[in-house]
């Protein structure tokens, strides 16, 4: 005989009001399955079965508010010798694991496109500068009660509340005039810098934020503020030598994030020169078997992969990221990767890339890149990634300094293979030679760790051996 | 580390469809299959009870209803009575609380304080009032909750104001409460629907520690871009 009890439901709660029994005594109940429903405050929730078997007695009737904790019902696992009940269990079993047809993408009817569109205010007129009074932030404004937004607003930007026409109810200032009336200043400022400019408009970008916008840094509008206010007056609009053209989502995605890392991490380029000359030949002895065998060309990135993850073995805190005051050490190595789109970039993720060999390596970057290039990748495949590599050596860079993938906080780049004149034991000899330039996130890692990391992937590149066939 | 949602902003809906979309969502969120969803909907005229509703707290009959172009549906959210109609953004988390905090009261709360800080950005200082869920504004109600929760995953959830037609509200006793609603637009803000789904979708993410990814946008727009 199993106990049903009044769940707790969350800390600040002590009872609950059973609404409705979903099975009647004598009626069998699979473990999980509804079995009541409780109502809390505006929510109410189903409460599953603990228990296999036939629901012996009901103790709480409908509509009664009970203590958590209070037994509202027994369950008799031995449930065979509930009379009726069993027949009708066996005809209706409950919601046995149904072999579920893998249910693709959330079936989402084909949403109406939905960009937001700036909605431009009247583009403030742009009169002759004349000398603004000294701000005072604190200043009430003669229209009544100002909301803490507002005044908070007022401070921030230094705006003079009394120059701010209200536009709320009884002339009360909202946070749209404080903007209306920023917008029409920032114009006014940039009439003083060149004469004839296209009115700007800042308030329509903060008006109509990007969709999907990342959770905002608590003061979201300060820097589109400040970063219009601030950059230098470029021809706009009318001018002849400019064409306007909205950014795309991801290309505002790609801004979004850009900055933020750059904001969110200490960044720190470490390059070493790495001679790939046996991953070369290796890849030279294997190129053509490779190829007739799987279909694809054997590239040098797999290694690269590879011996990425044998180093991430030994210096885990470079497949980490950081939670608050907390280091997190990921027990997966999801490799990302960078692939370069027409108009963007995109890092598909390699799961679990340590359990691949270079074929299976191999394989998943020319699926991902693939995939990414006929934007087909599922949304949990760019995600979830714990270190990145881009390979831009693909487009003949020797080396450069790449952006951390928040939330991770080490990048690795890998440069152009080039044979080269180098010196070994006093002789000129001609290598394959690469860069690979790892940015990594100091507020986490140190340099020596970093170029000990470096240096691992750089070791195993040099003395590459095993046989990729 | 900061967790994804989807978030899909469908606009005009009928109920049952959006119904049977949150069945659908809620379902593949309870097996793992997707992360937290956030829909926004507008609903034609609606009239809907919840399972603790009272039907006396309908004011008109079927008949009335139908004449006036309002559906009517009986459904599994808590709550009571309620009208959607055009005007309305009304906002359904398809959330996995157990990724969150177990915890329907703080759920709820939550809700409205996602609400009340995305009044807060367009100059509307809202409130609480103890014992009717709920956004409230002077006394009004400019926003109703009402949520199901069925294995910590959420269905269900906000309908605010911005420019409802509030006339429509006299068929019923809003969520059995006799006091008054109110709107954005009767409290003087006039921001566009998308500002204001913009507002709340910001202070979903803030309150609840989620990355939002529009569903309907091209998948290469998702994220971890460098």
């Amino acid at each position: 005989m199993t106990d049903v009890v009044m769940p707790q439901m969350g800390e600040s709660i002590v009872e609950g009001t059973l609404t409705k029994w979903l099975k009647k005594p004598g009626e069998h109940v699979e473990r999980d399955e509804p079995l009541f429903e409780i109502s809390t405050d505006k929510v109410d929730t189903e409460i599953p079965a603990p228990a296999s078997g036939v629901l012996q007695e009901v103790l709480v009737e409908e509509g009664k508010t009970v203590a958590i904790s209070t037994v509202v019902g027994r369950i008799n696992e031995a449930g065979g010798n509930g009379a009726s009940a069993p027949a009708a269990a066996k005809l209706a079993p409950a919601p046995a694991p149904q072999p579920q047809a893998p249910p693709p993408q959330p079936s989402a009817p084909p949403p109406p496109p939905r960009v937001a569109q700036p909605q431009a205010p009247p583009p403030p007129p742009v009169r002759a500068p004349e000398p603004q009074p000294v701000v005072y932030a604190e200043v009430e404004s003669s229209n009544g009660p100002l909301s803490p937004l507002v005044r908070k607003m007022a401070r921030e930007y230094g705006i003079d509340l009394r120059q701010v026409k209200g536009t709320g109810m009884g002339g009360r200032i909202t946070k749209q005039d404080l903007e209306s009336y920023m917008s029409a200043q920032g114009a006014r400022t940039m009439a003083q810098v060149t004469a004839p400019i296209a009115p700007v408009q800042p308030a329509a970008v903060q008006a109509a934020p990007p969709p999907a916008p990342a959770p905002p840094p608590s003061q979201a509008v300060t820097p589109i503020y400040t970063s219009q206010q601030a950059a230098p007056a470029m021809p706009r609009a009318e001018s002849p030598r400019a064409r306007v053209e909205p950014m795309s989502t991801m290309r505002s995605k790609i801004a979004e994030h850009m900055i933020l890392s750059k904001r969110v991490s200490a960044h720190v380029t470490t390059v070493h020169k790495v001679d790939m000359t046996k991953v070369a030949k290796m890849r030279a002895r294997y190129k053509d078997e490779f190829n007739s065998r799987y279909g694809f060309s054997l590239t040098y990135l797999p290694f690269v992969i590879a011996a990425t993850i044998e180093g991430i073995h030994q210096f885990p805190i470079v497949n980490a990221s950081i939670e608050g005051n907390n280091i997190l050490y990921h027990n997966d190595i999801n490799i990302g990767i960078a692939v370069a789109l027409e108009n963007g970039l995109i890092v598909p993720v390699i799961r679990q890339a340590d359990e691949k060999n270079i074929v299976g390596l191999q394989r998943a970057i020319v699926d991902l890149s693939t995939r990414a290039r006929s934007r087909q990748l599922k949304p949990d495949e760019v995600q979830g990634g714990t270190f990145s590599i881009t390979n831009f050596g693909s487009f003949g860079s020797v080396f450069a300094t790449p952006i951390i993938n928040q939330p991770q906080v080490a990048i690795l780049g890998v440069g152009t293979v080039e044979k080269v004149p180098v010196v070994v034991d006093d002789a000129i000899a001609i290598r394959s030679v690469a860069y690979l330039a790892l940015t990594f996130d100091h507020r986490l890692i140190d340099g020596a760790l970093a170029d000990q990391f470096t240096g691992k992937v750089k070791s195993v590149l040099e003395n590459w051996s095993q046989e990729v066939l | 580390m900061i967790r994804t949602g989807q978030l899909q902003d469908l606009g005009r809906i009928g109920y049952a469809e959006a119904f049977s979309l949150q069945k659908d969502l809620a379902d593949q969120r309870k097996r793992g299959l997707i992360p937290d969803q956030l829909l926004i909907v507008e609903h034609p005229h609606v009239i809907t009870l919840g399972r603790n509703g009272h039907m006396e707290n309908l004011l008109a009959s079927e008949e009335v209803l139908r004449r006036a172009g309002i559906e009517f549906h009986a459904t599994n959210r808590g709550g009571d009575i309620t009208y959607h109609g055009p005007g309305q953004v009304v906002g359904y988390p398809i959330f996995d609380l157990r990724e969150w905090k177990r915890d329907v009261v703080d759920y709820v709360r939550t809700l409205e304080q996602v609400i009340l800080d995305s009044l807060g950005e367009f100059g509307i200082e809202g409130g609480r009032v103890p014992g009717c869920t709920g956004v409230w504004v002077s006394g009004k109600k400019v926003a109703a909750i009402g949520v199901h929760i069925s294995r910590w995953v959420t269905s269900h959830g906000f309908a605010l104001n911005h420019t409802t037609d509030l006339s429509y509200f006299q068929y019923i006793v809003p969520c059995g409460i006799t006091k008054p609603v109110t709107s954005m637009r009767e409290l003087g803000a006039n921001p566009s629907r998308d500002q204001v789904v913009g507002a709340l979708v910001r202070n979903f993410s803030k309150q609840f520690g989620l990355d939002f990814i529009r569903q309907d946008q091209p998948v290469e727009a998702l994220t971890e871009t460098f």
